[in-house]
C-alpha cells in the first residue's frame, strides 16, 4: 500500500464525513463550514490527480469567495438556526429511491471501469504541468476573448441591477 | 483582435460603450430631468442602427468564428434596435407618471438590447448563452422596477428564478452538444455531424434540452407558467419590451441553432416541435378566453403567438420548404412586434396609478370618447386575430402556407381553428370599446400617441405591400442554408 493510497483513503473519509456533516447539522453556519471542508478535500483530490490549477481555483473561488459570501448572507439574515422538522411526507422515500439509483450507477461504473483500466487514457502531460495555466491563459485570451469580454459586461450589468434594486430612494414618497 | 473582428462587433461595442457612458452621465443629471437619458439612449440606438444598416449585404466572420454578420443578423438586429427605440418611447412618459423614473432604466435596456444583438450575430453556443444572459439579467431587474409594489417584486423574483432554471437547461444542452460533437461552434457542429463523428444520442439530448431552455424564454406551453404573472406584475412598459424583444431574441437563437446546426436531427425533432406548436397555440388561446385583465389576456395572447411562430420550425428539416418557413417566421416576428407594441402602448395609455384601469371593462366607452384611440386598438386586435386588412393576417397566411407546403396540414388546421377561438377574446375588447358606455380615462402623451399611431398605420399599410417585407426576410435567411 503506497502513501498515495493511504492519503486517498483518509481524504475520502474526510470528504464523505464532511458531506454527511453538512446534511445532518442543524445550524446553517456549521453546515456552511462543513461545505468549506468538503471543498478543500475535493481540491486535494484534484492535486492528487495532477491538476494544480483546478485545485487552486476550487479553493479560491468555491471555498474562498462563494462560501464566505454564503456565511455572510446566513449571518446577516440571522438564519443560523434551521427549524426542527420541515420534511415533506414524500421526501424521504423519494430520497431513498434516488440514493439507490445513484448507488447502482456508481457501482455499475466502478465495475465497468475495473475491466477497462487497461484502455483508460492518461491525461495529457500538458495538463499536469505548471504550463497548464499558461496554456489556459493563452486559450482564454485568444480563442475565447469574446466570451471573456461579454462576461465582464454581464457582471457589470448584474452589479448595476443589484444596486438599483436595493438602493434607498432619496426623498421618495413610499 | 483584427480589423474584421472590430468591424463585425462594432454595433455591439458602440452600444455597450454608450450604455456605460450613460451610466456615468446619469449621475450628473438631476432627478427631475432623467428624461434626457431616454433621449440620449434613443440617439445611441439610432446611430447603432445606422451602422447595422451599413453592414447590410456584407458577410463577415470574426473572433474565430464566434460571431458573424449576415443577412439574418442584420435583419434581426434592426428589429431589436427598433424594439429598443419603441420600448423607450412607451416608457418615457409612463415611468414619470408612475413615479418610478430612474436613469438606469434606459441603460439597462441598452444592455439588454446588446445581448439581443449578440444572439442575432452569434455563431457559437457559448456566445448564444452569454447573449441570452446579457439579455435576461437586465430584464429581471426591469421586471422588479416598480418596487416596492408587491406585484412587481413578485414578477422580478419569479422571472429571475424561473429564468435561471431555464438557463440551466440551456447550459446543459450546450454541454451535451459539446460532448456529442467536441465543439460549440455551429459550423464545426455541422461539420462533425456531416462527417459522422457525432454521438447522435447525446446530440439529440442536447437539442432537446436547448429546446426546453429556449421554450421557457419564448414562453411556449408547457414552459409558460411564469408568463402571465410576470407580464402582469412588471411595469407595462417593461412588459411590452419583454414580450417583443425577449421573444424575438429567443426565436432568433432557436432558428440559428436548429436551422444551421441540427438539420440532420429533424426526423426526431419534428414530432416534438409539432406537438409543442400545437399545445402552445391551443393552450394560450383557450386560457386567454377566461381573462378579464388586459395584461393577462395579452400575456396569454403572446404565448399563443409563440405557438404560431413555432409552427415555422416544424418543416425546418425539409430543404424545399425550410427557407420559406424561416422567412415567414421572421416576417411574423416583425408583424407581431409592431402589433404587440401598439397594443401594449394602448394599455399604458389607459393605465392609472396603483394598477387601476387594467380591466377589459375599463375600455368601455372608448369608442365614443376617443375614437382615434379606439380605432387604433381595433386595428391591433384585428391584427392579433388575423383579420384583414392587417399585417397579422398576412403573417399567418405565410406561416400556414409554409406549414401546408411542408405537408403538415393537421397543424395548419389547428392554427386556423385556434385563430378562430382567439377572435372571441380579441373582439370582445372591440365590443366593449364600442358597445358599452363608460368613462375611460386616457393619458395623452406625445411619444405614446406617436407609437400607437405609427404602429396602427404600419399594421394596416404594410399589409397592402407585404411582398416587400417578405422579400427582405427571405433575403435575410438566404445564407443560413
Amino acid at each position: 500500500m503506497n502513501s498515495m493510497l493511504i492519503l486517498f483513503i483518509i481524504l475520502s473519509l474526510a470528504a464523505v464525513l464532511s458531506a454527511l456533516g453538512l446534511l445532518l447539522s442543524r445550524s446553517a453556519v456549521y453546515a456552511a463550514l462543513f461545505l468549506v471542508l468538503n471543498f478543500a478535500c475535493v481540491a486535494i483530490f484534484y492535486l492528487l490527480l495532477g491538476a494544480p490549477f483546478i485545485a487552486l481555483t476550487q479553493i479560491t473561488v468555491y471555498a474562498g469567495a462563494i462560501m464566505v459570501l454564503f456565511l455572510f448572507v446566513i449571518m446577516l439574515l440571522g438564519a443560523e438556526k434551521l427549524p426542527k422538522s420541515q420534511s415533506l411526507p414524500w421526501q424521504r422515500p423519494l430520497a431513498i429511491g434516488l440514493a439507490v439509483v445513484l448507488l447502482f450507477e456508481a457501482g455499475f461504473l466502478l465495475f465497468q471501469r475495473l475491466h477497462l483500466t487497461a484502455t483508460l487514457a492518461q491525461p495529457e502531460a500538458q495538463i499536469n504541468s505548471v504550463d497548464a495555466i499558461r496554456t489556459l491563459g493563452l486559450t482564454l485570451f485568444n480563442q475565447y476573448l469574446l466570451p471573456f469580454e461579454i462576461t465582464s459586461i454581464l457582471l457589470l450589468v448584474a452589479m448595476v441591477g443589484a444596486i438599483v434594486l436595493t438602493k434607498q430612494e432619496k426623498g421618495a414618497a413610499g | 483582435m483584427t480589423q474584421t473582428d472590430l468591424l463585425t462587433l462594432l454595433p455591439n461595442i458602440l452600444l455597450v460603450t454608450w450604455a456605460c457612458i450613460l451610466l456615468l452621465v446619469d449621475l450628473f443629471i438631476p432627478q427631475r430631468r432623467k428624461g434626457m437619458i431616454a433621449l440620449l439612449a434613443v440617439f445611441g440606438l439610432a446611430v447603432v442602427m445606422g451602422i447595422v444598416l451599413a453592414q447590410a449585404g456584407r458577410e463577415m466572420t470574426a473572433f474565430n468564428g464566434m460571431i458573424v454578420v449576415d443577412g439574418f443578423s442584420v435583419f434581426l438586429s434592426v428589429l431589436f434596435l427598433a424594439t429598443g427605440i419603441l420600448g423607450i418611447a412607451i416608457a418615457y412618459g409612463y415611468l414619470k407618471r408612475m413615479g418610478i423614473e430612474r436613469g438606469e432604466y434606459y441603460t439597462l435596456m441598452l444592455f439588454s438590447i446588446s445581448g439581443m444583438l449578440l444572439m442575432a450575430q452569434a455563431a457559437d453556443l457559448i456566445v448564444i448563452f452569454l447573449g441570452l444572459e446579457l439579455l435576461s439579467i437586465p430584464l429581471y431587474v426591469l421586471a422588479a422596477w416598480a418596487r416596492p409594489r408587491l406585484e412587481s417584486e413578485e414578477a422580478g423574483l419569479k422571472y429571475f428564478l424561473l429564468g435561471a432554471f431555464a438557463t440551466g437547461f440551456v447550459v446543459y444542452g450546450i454541454a451535451m452538444t459539446f460532448g456529442a460533437t467536441g465543439s460549440t461552434r455551429l459550423s464545426e457542429i455541422v461539420a462533425r455531424v456531416a462527417g459522422g463523428e457525432a454521438v447522435t444520442t447525446l446530440l439529440l439530448i442536447g437539442a432537446a434540452l436547448l429546446l426546453v431552455g429556449f421554450g421557457f424564454k419564448v414562453a411556449a406551453v408547457p414552459f409558460h407558467m411564469w408568463t402571465p404573472d410576470v407580464y402582469q406584475g412588471a411595469p407595462t412598459s417593461v412588459t411590452g419590451f419583454m414580450a417583443v424583444g425577449a421573444k424575438a431574441a429567443g426565436f432568433a437563437a432557436l432558428l440559428r441553432i436548429f436551422v444551421s446546426a441540427f438539420p440532420s436531427l429533424s426526423v426526431d425533432l419534428v414530432p416534438v416541435l409539432w406537438g409543442l406548436a400545437a399545445v402552445t397555440m391551443i393552450g394560450g388561446n383557450l386560457i386567454a378566453i377566461a381573462q378579464t385583465d388586459i395584461k393577462r389576456m395579452l400575456a396569454y395572447s403572446s404565448i399563443a403567438h409563440a405557438g404560431y411562430i413555432l409552427m415555422a420550425f416544424v418543416p425546418y428539416g425539409n430543404p424545399k420548404v425550410a427557407h420559406d418557413s424561416v422567412a415567414s417566421a421572421l416576417f411574423y416576428l416583425v408583424a407581431y412586434a409592431i402589433t404587440s407594441f401598439g397594443a401594449w402602448a394602448m394599455v399604458i395609455a389607459l393605465e392609472k396609478a396603483e394598477g387601476k384601469g387594467l380591466e377589459i371593462n375599463d375600455y368601455a366607452g372608448l369608442g365614443r370618447k376617443h375614437p382615434a384611440m379606439a380605432a387604433a386598438m381595433t386595428v391591433f386586435m384585428l391584427s392579433l386575430t388575423g383579420i384583414p386588412p392587417t399585417l397579422g393576417l398576412i403573417g399567418k397566411l405565410y406561416l400556414f402556407r409554409s406549414v401546408v407546403e411542408g405537408g403538415f396540414i393537421g397543424l395548419a388546421i389547428i392554427g386556423v381553428l385556434t385563430s378562430l377561438i382567439s377572435a372571441y377574446y380579441y373582439l370582445r375588447v372591440v365590443v366593449v370599446m364600442y358597445m358599452r358606455d363608460g368613462d375611460p380615462q386616457v393619458t395623452s402623451e406625445s411619444w405614446l400617441n406617436l407609437t400607437i399611431g405609427a404602429a396602427a398605420l404600419a399594421t394596416v399599410v404594410l399589409s397592402f405591400v407585404p411582398a416587400a417585407l417578405f422579400t427582405l426576410a427571405s433575403d435575410a435567411v438566404l445564407k443560413l442554408f
